[in-house]
Protein backbone atom coordinates (compact mmCIF):
# COMPACT_ATOMS: atom_id res chain seq x y z
CA UNK A 1 0.00 0.00 0.00
CA UNK A 2 0.96 3.60 -0.54
CA UNK A 3 0.89 6.27 2.18
CA UNK A 4 -1.71 9.03 2.04
CA UNK A 5 -0.42 12.30 0.53
CA UNK A 6 1.93 14.56 2.45
CA UNK A 7 4.25 17.51 1.91
CA UNK A 8 7.96 16.79 2.29
CA UNK A 9 10.64 19.02 3.82
CA UNK A 10 14.33 18.24 4.27
CA UNK A 11 15.80 21.13 6.27
CA UNK A 12 19.56 21.29 6.71
CA UNK A 13 19.48 22.89 10.18
CA UNK A 14 17.96 21.84 13.48
CA UNK A 15 16.33 25.21 14.14
CA UNK A 16 14.63 25.04 10.74
CA UNK A 17 13.28 21.59 11.58
CA UNK A 18 11.91 22.87 14.91
CA UNK A 19 10.34 25.86 13.17
CA UNK A 20 8.56 23.48 10.78
CA UNK A 21 7.38 21.38 13.73
CA UNK A 22 5.98 24.52 15.36
CA UNK A 23 4.35 25.65 12.14
CA UNK A 24 2.61 22.35 11.38
CA UNK A 25 2.01 21.03 14.91
CA UNK A 26 0.10 17.74 15.03
CA UNK A 27 0.08 17.49 11.24
CA UNK A 28 3.84 16.96 11.06
CA UNK A 29 6.11 13.96 11.70
CA UNK A 30 9.88 13.78 11.72
CA UNK A 31 11.42 11.20 9.38
CA UNK A 32 14.62 9.45 10.47
CA UNK A 33 15.31 6.00 8.93
CA UNK A 34 11.62 5.58 8.21
CA UNK A 35 11.57 1.94 9.27
CA UNK A 36 8.95 2.39 11.92
CA UNK A 37 7.16 5.39 10.42
CA UNK A 38 6.84 4.38 6.75
CA UNK A 39 5.39 0.91 7.49
CA UNK A 40 2.70 2.51 9.67
CA UNK A 41 2.04 5.14 6.98
CA UNK A 42 1.71 2.45 4.33
CA UNK A 43 -0.93 0.75 6.46
CA UNK A 44 -2.51 4.22 6.99
CA UNK A 45 -2.16 3.82 10.74
CA UNK A 46 -0.36 7.16 10.55
CA UNK A 47 -1.40 9.85 8.06
CA UNK A 48 0.81 12.88 8.68
CA UNK A 49 0.21 15.79 6.29
CA UNK A 50 3.86 16.87 6.53
CA UNK A 51 7.10 14.88 6.77
CA UNK A 52 10.27 16.57 7.98
CA UNK A 53 13.30 14.53 6.94
CA UNK A 54 16.28 14.86 9.30
CA UNK A 55 18.87 13.37 6.90
CA UNK A 56 20.38 16.63 5.76
CA UNK A 57 21.22 17.74 9.31
CA UNK A 58 24.78 16.47 9.42
CA UNK A 59 25.53 17.06 13.13
CA UNK A 60 23.05 14.32 14.03
CA UNK A 61 25.30 11.52 12.74
CA UNK A 62 28.38 10.10 14.44
CA UNK A 63 29.87 8.37 17.46
CA UNK A 64 32.25 9.76 20.10
CA UNK A 65 33.87 7.33 22.50
CA UNK A 66 35.28 9.14 25.53
CA UNK A 67 34.63 8.68 29.22
CA UNK A 68 31.07 8.01 28.11
CA UNK A 69 29.83 7.12 24.64
CA UNK A 70 27.81 9.67 22.67
CA UNK A 71 25.83 8.65 19.60
CA UNK A 72 24.11 11.06 17.20
CA UNK A 73 20.41 10.27 16.94
CA UNK A 74 20.50 9.79 13.14
CA UNK A 75 23.30 7.20 13.21
CA UNK A 76 22.06 3.96 11.63
CA UNK A 77 22.29 0.55 13.27
CA UNK A 78 24.68 -0.53 10.51
CA UNK A 79 26.99 2.43 11.10
CA UNK A 80 27.07 1.56 14.81
CA UNK A 81 27.75 -2.12 14.05
CA UNK A 82 30.65 -1.12 11.78
CA UNK A 83 32.28 1.16 14.39
CA UNK A 84 35.06 -0.95 15.93
CA UNK A 85 35.83 1.52 18.74
CA UNK A 86 32.19 1.60 19.78
CA UNK A 87 31.86 -2.20 19.65
CA UNK A 88 34.94 -2.54 21.85
CA UNK A 89 33.63 0.02 24.36
CA UNK A 90 30.11 -1.41 24.42
CA UNK A 91 29.99 -5.04 23.27
CA UNK A 92 26.44 -5.28 24.64
CA UNK A 93 25.26 -2.64 22.16
CA UNK A 94 26.97 -4.38 19.25
CA UNK A 95 25.37 -7.70 20.25
CA UNK A 96 21.95 -6.07 20.60
CA UNK A 97 22.13 -4.47 17.16
CA UNK A 98 22.82 -7.86 15.59
CA UNK A 99 19.42 -8.92 16.90
CA UNK A 100 17.48 -5.98 15.45
CA UNK A 101 15.29 -6.79 12.45
CA UNK A 102 17.48 -7.73 9.51
CA UNK A 103 20.36 -6.25 7.57
CA UNK A 104 18.19 -3.98 5.41
CA UNK A 105 16.30 -2.68 8.44
CA UNK A 106 19.64 -1.97 10.13
CA UNK A 107 20.92 -0.19 7.01
CA UNK A 108 18.18 2.43 7.39
CA UNK A 109 16.92 2.43 10.98
CA UNK A 110 18.48 4.78 13.54
CA UNK A 111 19.02 4.66 17.29
CA UNK A 112 17.29 8.01 17.74
CA UNK A 113 14.29 6.92 15.69
CA UNK A 114 13.93 3.74 17.72
CA UNK A 115 14.02 5.59 21.06
CA UNK A 116 11.69 8.38 19.90
CA UNK A 117 9.24 5.84 18.48
CA UNK A 118 9.23 3.90 21.80
CA UNK A 119 7.74 0.76 20.33
CA UNK A 120 6.95 -1.44 23.35
CA UNK A 121 8.75 -4.33 21.60
CA UNK A 122 11.89 -2.42 20.56
CA UNK A 123 15.26 -3.65 21.80
CA UNK A 124 17.31 -0.50 22.27
CA UNK A 125 15.20 1.10 25.04
CA UNK A 126 16.06 -1.70 27.51
CA UNK A 127 19.77 -1.43 26.74
CA UNK A 128 19.78 2.36 26.97
CA UNK A 129 18.08 2.07 30.37
CA UNK A 130 20.71 -0.27 31.82
CA UNK A 131 23.58 1.78 30.37
CA UNK A 132 22.31 4.78 32.34
CA UNK A 133 21.46 6.67 29.14
CA UNK A 134 21.17 10.43 28.95
CA UNK A 135 19.23 11.85 26.02
CA UNK A 136 19.94 15.25 24.51
CA UNK A 137 16.94 17.06 23.12
CA UNK A 138 16.72 20.21 21.00
CA UNK A 139 13.60 22.37 21.02
CA UNK A 140 12.31 25.93 20.80
CA UNK A 141 13.91 26.73 24.19
CA UNK A 142 17.30 25.30 23.21
CA UNK A 143 19.00 22.16 24.45
CA UNK A 144 17.93 20.03 27.42
CA UNK A 145 18.95 16.61 28.67
CA UNK A 146 16.84 13.92 30.27
CA UNK A 147 17.64 10.59 31.87
CA UNK A 148 16.49 7.51 29.94
CA UNK A 149 14.67 6.55 33.16
CA UNK A 150 12.33 9.51 32.63
CA UNK A 151 12.06 9.27 28.84
CA UNK A 152 9.80 6.27 28.15
CA UNK A 153 6.35 7.30 29.33
CA UNK A 154 3.82 4.94 27.77
CA UNK A 155 3.15 2.90 24.64
CA UNK A 156 4.70 4.83 21.71
CA UNK A 157 4.95 7.83 24.02
CA UNK A 158 8.07 9.57 25.30
CA UNK A 159 8.91 12.73 27.20
CA UNK A 160 9.59 14.49 23.86
CA UNK A 161 7.31 17.48 23.26
CA UNK A 162 5.77 17.65 19.77
CA UNK A 163 8.21 20.39 18.76
CA UNK A 164 11.35 18.71 20.12
CA UNK A 165 14.02 16.64 18.37
CA UNK A 166 16.18 13.98 19.97
CA UNK A 167 19.73 14.83 18.93
CA UNK A 168 22.07 12.51 20.85
CA UNK A 169 22.22 9.59 23.23
CA UNK A 170 24.99 9.31 25.82
CA UNK A 171 25.70 5.95 27.46
CA UNK A 172 27.98 4.70 30.22
CA UNK A 173 30.83 2.49 29.07
CA UNK A 174 31.07 -1.00 30.47
CA UNK A 175 34.27 -0.77 32.48
CA UNK A 176 36.57 -3.12 34.41
CA UNK A 177 34.67 -5.35 36.83
CA UNK A 178 31.46 -4.68 34.90
CA UNK A 179 29.42 -6.74 32.47
CA UNK A 180 26.23 -6.26 30.50
CA UNK A 181 23.99 -8.38 28.30
CA UNK A 182 20.74 -8.16 26.38
CA UNK A 183 18.82 -11.30 25.51
CA UNK A 184 15.54 -11.54 23.69
CA UNK A 185 12.93 -13.99 22.67
CA UNK A 186 12.41 -12.77 19.11
CA UNK A 187 9.25 -13.00 17.09
CA UNK A 188 10.26 -15.34 14.26
CA UNK A 189 9.00 -13.11 11.42
CA UNK A 190 9.43 -9.52 12.56
CA UNK A 191 12.28 -10.24 15.01
CA UNK A 192 10.83 -7.73 17.45
CA UNK A 193 11.09 -8.75 21.10
CA UNK A 194 8.25 -10.85 22.46
CA UNK A 195 10.28 -10.43 25.63
CA UNK A 196 13.70 -8.84 26.02
CA UNK A 197 15.79 -8.27 29.13
CA UNK A 198 18.94 -6.16 29.53
CA UNK A 199 21.18 -6.47 32.57
CA UNK A 200 24.19 -4.54 33.81
CA UNK A 201 26.31 -5.71 36.76
CA UNK A 202 29.36 -4.39 38.60
CA UNK A 203 31.02 -6.94 40.84
CA UNK A 204 33.57 -5.96 43.49
CA UNK A 205 35.17 -8.50 45.81
CA UNK A 206 32.61 -11.07 44.67
CA UNK A 207 29.63 -8.88 45.53
CA UNK A 208 27.24 -7.04 43.27
CA UNK A 209 28.08 -3.39 43.90
CA UNK A 210 25.92 -1.87 41.17
CA UNK A 211 23.25 -3.24 38.88
CA UNK A 212 20.53 -2.22 36.49
CA UNK A 213 17.97 -4.52 34.90
CA UNK A 214 15.31 -3.54 32.35
CA UNK A 215 12.62 -5.35 30.40
CA UNK A 216 11.09 -4.62 26.99
CA UNK A 217 8.42 -6.30 24.90
CA UNK A 218 6.34 -7.32 27.89
CA UNK A 219 4.23 -4.30 28.73
CA UNK A 220 3.39 -0.87 27.32
CA UNK A 221 6.94 0.41 27.61
CA UNK A 222 10.49 -0.58 28.42
CA UNK A 223 11.15 -0.20 32.14
CA UNK A 224 13.66 -0.78 34.93
CA UNK A 225 13.02 -3.73 37.25
CA UNK A 226 13.90 -2.10 40.54
CA UNK A 227 12.60 -5.08 42.52
CA UNK A 228 15.18 -7.34 40.84
CA UNK A 229 17.91 -4.74 41.31
CA UNK A 230 17.15 -4.52 45.04
CA UNK A 231 17.47 -8.31 45.38
CA UNK A 232 20.89 -8.28 43.72
CA UNK A 233 22.59 -5.32 45.34
CA UNK A 234 25.32 -6.13 47.89
CA UNK A 235 24.78 -9.88 47.47
CA UNK A 236 27.45 -12.41 46.44
CA UNK A 237 27.38 -12.71 42.64
CA UNK A 238 26.53 -16.42 42.55
CA UNK A 239 24.34 -18.37 40.11
CA UNK A 240 21.74 -19.07 42.80
CA UNK A 241 21.39 -15.31 43.42
CA UNK A 242 20.42 -14.79 39.78
CA UNK A 243 17.87 -17.60 39.92
CA UNK A 244 16.37 -16.21 43.15
CA UNK A 245 16.24 -12.66 41.80
CA UNK A 246 14.36 -13.82 38.70
CA UNK A 247 11.82 -15.97 40.55
CA UNK A 248 8.52 -14.14 40.92
CA UNK A 249 10.11 -10.98 39.52
CA UNK A 250 7.34 -10.52 36.96
CA UNK A 251 4.48 -10.97 39.44
CA UNK A 252 3.88 -7.28 39.93
CA UNK A 253 4.66 -6.20 36.36
CA UNK A 254 1.93 -5.00 34.07
CA UNK A 255 2.17 -7.38 31.16
CA UNK A 256 0.21 -7.37 27.92
CA UNK A 257 -0.97 -10.42 26.03
CA UNK A 258 -1.51 -10.37 22.29
CA UNK A 259 -1.96 -12.81 19.42
CA UNK A 260 1.74 -13.71 19.53
CA UNK A 261 2.02 -14.54 23.23
CA UNK A 262 -0.50 -14.60 26.07
CA UNK A 263 0.00 -12.60 29.24
CA UNK A 264 0.74 -15.74 31.27
CA UNK A 265 3.27 -16.98 28.78
CA UNK A 266 5.00 -13.62 28.56
CA UNK A 267 5.16 -13.40 32.36
CA UNK A 268 6.88 -16.77 32.50
CA UNK A 269 9.28 -15.76 29.73
CA UNK A 270 10.17 -12.50 31.49
CA UNK A 271 11.45 -14.52 34.45
CA UNK A 272 13.36 -16.92 32.21
CA UNK A 273 14.99 -14.01 30.39
CA UNK A 274 15.82 -12.09 33.56
CA UNK A 275 17.68 -15.14 34.79
CA UNK A 276 19.49 -15.70 31.50
CA UNK A 277 20.41 -12.03 31.08
CA UNK A 278 21.89 -11.90 34.59
CA UNK A 279 23.91 -15.04 33.98
CA UNK A 280 25.13 -13.65 30.65
CA UNK A 281 26.02 -10.27 32.19
CA UNK A 282 28.01 -12.03 34.92
CA UNK A 283 29.78 -14.16 32.30
CA UNK A 284 30.81 -11.02 30.42
CA UNK A 285 32.45 -9.23 33.37
CA UNK A 286 35.53 -7.40 32.18
CA UNK A 287 38.82 -8.03 33.93
CA UNK A 288 39.56 -5.39 36.55
CA UNK B 1 4.90 17.00 -7.50
CA UNK B 2 8.60 17.22 -6.75
CA UNK B 3 11.48 16.93 -9.22
CA UNK B 4 14.06 14.27 -8.49
CA UNK B 5 17.13 12.99 -10.26
CA UNK B 6 18.98 9.78 -9.61
CA UNK B 7 21.10 7.23 -11.40
CA UNK B 8 19.52 3.83 -11.91
CA UNK B 9 21.66 0.97 -13.19
CA UNK B 10 24.16 3.47 -14.56
CA UNK B 11 21.59 5.59 -16.39
CA UNK B 12 20.55 9.05 -15.23
CA UNK B 13 16.86 9.49 -14.49
CA UNK B 14 15.00 12.75 -13.97
CA UNK B 15 11.33 13.01 -13.28
CA UNK B 16 8.55 14.31 -11.08
CA UNK B 17 7.04 12.33 -8.26
CA UNK B 18 4.44 12.78 -5.58
CA UNK B 19 6.27 12.86 -2.21
CA UNK B 20 4.47 9.68 -1.14
CA UNK B 21 5.91 7.68 -4.05
CA UNK B 22 7.89 4.72 -2.74
CA UNK B 23 11.22 3.90 -4.36
CA UNK B 24 9.80 0.52 -5.40
CA UNK B 25 6.90 2.25 -7.17
CA UNK B 26 9.28 4.57 -8.96
CA UNK B 27 11.35 1.62 -10.16
CA UNK B 28 8.46 -0.61 -11.19
CA UNK B 29 5.82 1.82 -12.45
CA UNK B 30 7.82 4.82 -13.67
CA UNK B 31 10.97 3.05 -14.90
CA UNK B 32 9.34 -0.30 -15.76
CA UNK B 33 12.08 -2.18 -13.89
CA UNK B 34 9.76 -4.91 -12.70
CA UNK B 35 12.51 -7.25 -11.50
CA UNK B 36 12.19 -5.56 -8.11
CA UNK B 37 9.17 -7.28 -6.56
CA UNK B 38 6.63 -6.38 -3.90
CA UNK B 39 5.79 -9.29 -1.64
CA UNK B 40 4.30 -7.73 1.48
CA UNK B 41 2.84 -4.64 3.13
CA UNK B 42 4.92 -4.89 6.28
CA UNK B 43 8.57 -4.43 5.21
CA UNK B 44 9.34 -8.03 6.11
CA UNK B 45 9.74 -10.12 2.94
CA UNK B 46 12.74 -8.54 1.17
CA UNK B 47 11.40 -9.17 -2.37
CA UNK B 48 12.01 -5.47 -3.05
CA UNK B 49 15.69 -5.22 -2.04
CA UNK B 50 17.85 -2.92 -4.20
CA UNK B 51 21.12 -1.11 -3.57
CA UNK B 52 20.97 2.57 -2.65
CA UNK B 53 24.44 4.08 -2.91
CA UNK B 54 25.83 0.56 -2.71
CA UNK B 55 23.92 -0.52 0.40
CA UNK B 56 21.00 -2.96 0.38
CA UNK B 57 17.63 -1.45 1.31
CA UNK B 58 14.00 -2.47 1.12
CA UNK B 59 12.71 -0.29 -1.71
CA UNK B 60 9.16 -0.55 -0.33
CA UNK B 61 10.27 1.29 2.81
CA UNK B 62 12.23 4.12 1.22
CA UNK B 63 10.59 7.13 -0.39
CA UNK B 64 11.65 7.95 -3.94
CA UNK B 65 12.52 11.38 -2.55
CA UNK B 66 14.98 9.77 -0.14
CA UNK B 67 16.84 8.45 -3.19
CA UNK B 68 17.11 11.91 -4.78
CA UNK B 69 20.70 12.37 -5.99
CA UNK B 70 21.59 8.76 -5.21
CA UNK B 71 22.73 5.79 -7.24
CA UNK B 72 20.38 2.81 -7.37
CA UNK B 73 21.19 -0.68 -8.60
CA UNK B 74 18.42 -3.18 -9.22
CA UNK B 75 18.56 -6.83 -10.26
CA UNK B 76 18.46 -5.65 -13.89
CA UNK B 77 21.74 -3.81 -13.36
CA UNK B 78 23.73 -6.75 -12.05
CA UNK B 79 24.70 -8.69 -15.20
CA UNK B 80 27.47 -7.35 -17.43
CA UNK B 81 25.89 -7.46 -20.91
CA UNK B 82 25.29 -11.17 -21.57
CA UNK B 83 27.48 -12.36 -18.67
CA UNK B 84 25.48 -13.21 -15.57
CA UNK B 85 26.67 -11.98 -12.18
CA UNK B 86 28.21 -14.91 -10.24
CA UNK B 87 25.20 -14.80 -7.89
CA UNK B 88 22.77 -15.12 -10.79
CA UNK B 89 24.84 -18.01 -12.09
CA UNK B 90 24.97 -19.52 -8.59
CA UNK B 91 21.19 -19.44 -8.10
CA UNK B 92 20.84 -21.19 -11.46
CA UNK B 93 23.61 -23.75 -10.89
CA UNK B 94 22.61 -24.63 -7.32
CA UNK B 95 18.82 -24.52 -7.85
CA UNK B 96 18.50 -21.57 -5.50
CA UNK B 97 14.99 -20.83 -6.75
CA UNK B 98 11.70 -22.47 -7.47
CA UNK B 99 8.99 -19.89 -8.27
CA UNK B 100 11.63 -17.15 -8.35
CA UNK B 101 9.54 -14.47 -6.65
CA UNK B 102 12.04 -13.93 -3.83
CA UNK B 103 15.12 -14.30 -6.04
CA UNK B 104 15.83 -10.69 -7.09
CA UNK B 105 15.73 -9.57 -3.45
CA UNK B 106 17.77 -12.56 -2.30
CA UNK B 107 20.44 -11.81 -4.88
CA UNK B 108 20.61 -8.11 -4.06
CA UNK B 109 20.93 -8.85 -0.33
CA UNK B 110 23.58 -11.48 -1.02
CA UNK B 111 25.47 -9.09 -3.31
CA UNK B 112 25.63 -6.56 -0.47
CA UNK B 113 26.95 -9.28 1.85
CA UNK B 114 29.68 -10.38 -0.59
CA UNK B 115 30.84 -6.79 -1.07
CA UNK B 116 31.52 -6.55 2.65
CA UNK B 117 32.47 -10.13 3.36
CA UNK B 118 33.84 -11.99 0.30
CA UNK B 119 34.14 -15.31 2.14
CA UNK B 120 31.15 -15.68 4.47
CA UNK B 121 30.39 -18.78 6.53
CA UNK B 122 26.99 -20.44 6.15
CA UNK B 123 25.94 -18.84 9.41
CA UNK B 124 26.96 -15.42 8.12
CA UNK B 125 25.04 -16.01 4.88
CA UNK B 126 21.92 -16.94 6.82
CA UNK B 127 22.29 -13.91 9.11
CA UNK B 128 22.66 -11.62 6.07
CA UNK B 129 19.54 -13.07 4.44
CA UNK B 130 17.30 -12.80 7.52
CA UNK B 131 15.31 -10.05 5.82
CA UNK B 132 14.49 -12.18 2.78
CA UNK B 133 11.66 -14.69 2.97
CA UNK B 134 11.27 -17.61 0.57
CA UNK B 135 8.12 -19.73 0.47
CA UNK B 136 9.52 -22.41 -1.80
CA UNK B 137 13.09 -23.51 -1.39
CA UNK B 138 13.65 -24.10 2.31
CA UNK B 139 16.73 -21.88 1.97
CA UNK B 140 19.34 -24.68 1.76
CA UNK B 141 20.03 -24.17 -1.93
CA UNK B 142 19.98 -20.41 -1.54
CA UNK B 143 22.84 -20.68 0.96
CA UNK B 144 24.65 -23.00 -1.48
CA UNK B 145 24.11 -20.52 -4.32
CA UNK B 146 25.66 -17.71 -2.32
CA UNK B 147 28.60 -19.92 -1.35
CA UNK B 148 29.04 -20.85 -5.05
CA UNK B 149 29.13 -17.17 -6.02
CA UNK B 150 31.61 -16.34 -3.26
CA UNK B 151 33.93 -19.08 -4.51
CA UNK B 152 33.61 -17.97 -8.15
CA UNK B 153 34.29 -14.35 -7.25
CA UNK B 154 37.30 -15.27 -5.12
CA UNK B 155 38.90 -17.52 -7.72
CA UNK B 156 38.22 -14.87 -10.40
CA UNK B 157 40.13 -12.42 -8.24
CA UNK B 158 43.10 -14.74 -7.83
CA UNK B 159 43.53 -15.30 -11.60
C1 LIG C 1 10.77 -5.63 9.34
C2 LIG C 1 11.23 -4.81 10.52
C3 LIG C 1 11.76 -5.47 11.62
C4 LIG C 1 12.19 -4.75 12.72
N1 LIG C 1 12.69 -5.43 13.80
C5 LIG C 1 13.08 -4.74 14.89
C6 LIG C 1 13.63 -5.42 16.02
O1 LIG C 1 13.80 -6.66 16.01
N2 LIG C 1 13.96 -4.69 17.10
C7 LIG C 1 13.83 -3.34 17.13
O2 LIG C 1 14.15 -2.74 18.15
N3 LIG C 1 13.35 -2.66 16.08
C8 LIG C 1 12.98 -3.32 14.96
N4 LIG C 1 12.49 -2.62 13.88
C9 LIG C 1 12.38 -1.15 13.97
C10 LIG C 1 13.61 -0.48 13.43
O3 LIG C 1 14.70 -0.64 14.30
C11 LIG C 1 13.30 1.02 13.22
O4 LIG C 1 14.20 1.47 12.26
C12 LIG C 1 13.38 1.90 14.43
O5 LIG C 1 12.54 1.46 15.45
C13 LIG C 1 12.96 3.32 14.12
O6 LIG C 1 14.03 4.03 13.65
P1 LIG C 1 13.91 4.88 12.33
O7 LIG C 1 15.18 5.65 12.25
O8 LIG C 1 13.59 4.01 11.21
O9 LIG C 1 12.73 5.91 12.70
P2 LIG C 1 11.47 6.48 11.88
O10 LIG C 1 10.62 5.36 11.42
O11 LIG C 1 11.96 7.42 10.85
O12 LIG C 1 10.78 7.27 13.02
C14 LIG C 1 10.07 6.64 14.08
C15 LIG C 1 9.34 7.68 14.92
O13 LIG C 1 10.24 8.45 15.69
C16 LIG C 1 10.15 9.83 15.37
N5 LIG C 1 11.53 10.32 15.32
C17 LIG C 1 12.53 9.78 14.56
N6 LIG C 1 13.70 10.39 14.82
C18 LIG C 1 13.43 11.35 15.75
C19 LIG C 1 14.25 12.29 16.43
N7 LIG C 1 15.57 12.37 16.21
N8 LIG C 1 13.66 13.12 17.34
C20 LIG C 1 12.33 13.00 17.59
N9 LIG C 1 11.51 12.12 16.98
C21 LIG C 1 12.06 11.31 16.07
C22 LIG C 1 9.44 9.89 14.03
O14 LIG C 1 8.73 11.08 13.88
C23 LIG C 1 8.54 8.69 14.09
O15 LIG C 1 7.36 8.99 14.78
C24 LIG C 1 12.08 -3.32 12.75
C25 LIG C 1 11.55 -2.66 11.63
C26 LIG C 1 11.13 -3.38 10.52
C27 LIG C 1 10.59 -2.65 9.34
S1 LIG D 1 7.89 -5.74 -0.37
FE1 LIG D 1 8.15 -6.99 1.38
S2 LIG D 1 9.87 -6.04 2.29
FE2 LIG D 1 9.52 -4.75 0.62
S1 LIG E 1 11.62 -19.40 -4.86
FE1 LIG E 1 9.52 -19.05 -4.52
S2 LIG E 1 9.58 -17.60 -2.89
FE2 LIG E 1 11.62 -18.16 -3.07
Amino acid sequence: MIPSPFAFYAPSRLDEAVRLLQQYGDEAKLLAGGHSLLPTMKLRLATPAVLIDLHKISDLVGVTVGERVTIGSMTTWSALEADATLCEALPVLAATIRLIGDRQVRNRGTLGGALAHADPAADAPAVVLVLNGTLTIYGPAGIRTIAADDFFVDMLTTALAPDEILTAITLDRVGPGEGAAYLKFAHPASRYALVGVAAFLRVEAGQVSACRVAVTGAGVRAERLTNVEAMLLHQPAQPDLFARAARGAADTLEILGDLHASETYRRAMVEVYIHRALVAAAASLRAS
Amino acid sequence: MVRISLTVNGRPYQGEVEPRTLLVTLLRDHLHLTGTHIGCDTSQCGACVVHLDGISVKACTVLALQADGATVTTIEGLAQEATLHPLQEGFWAEHGLQCGFCTPGMIMSAADLLQQNPDPSDEEIRHALEGNLCRCTGYENIVRAVRYAAQQMQSAQKT
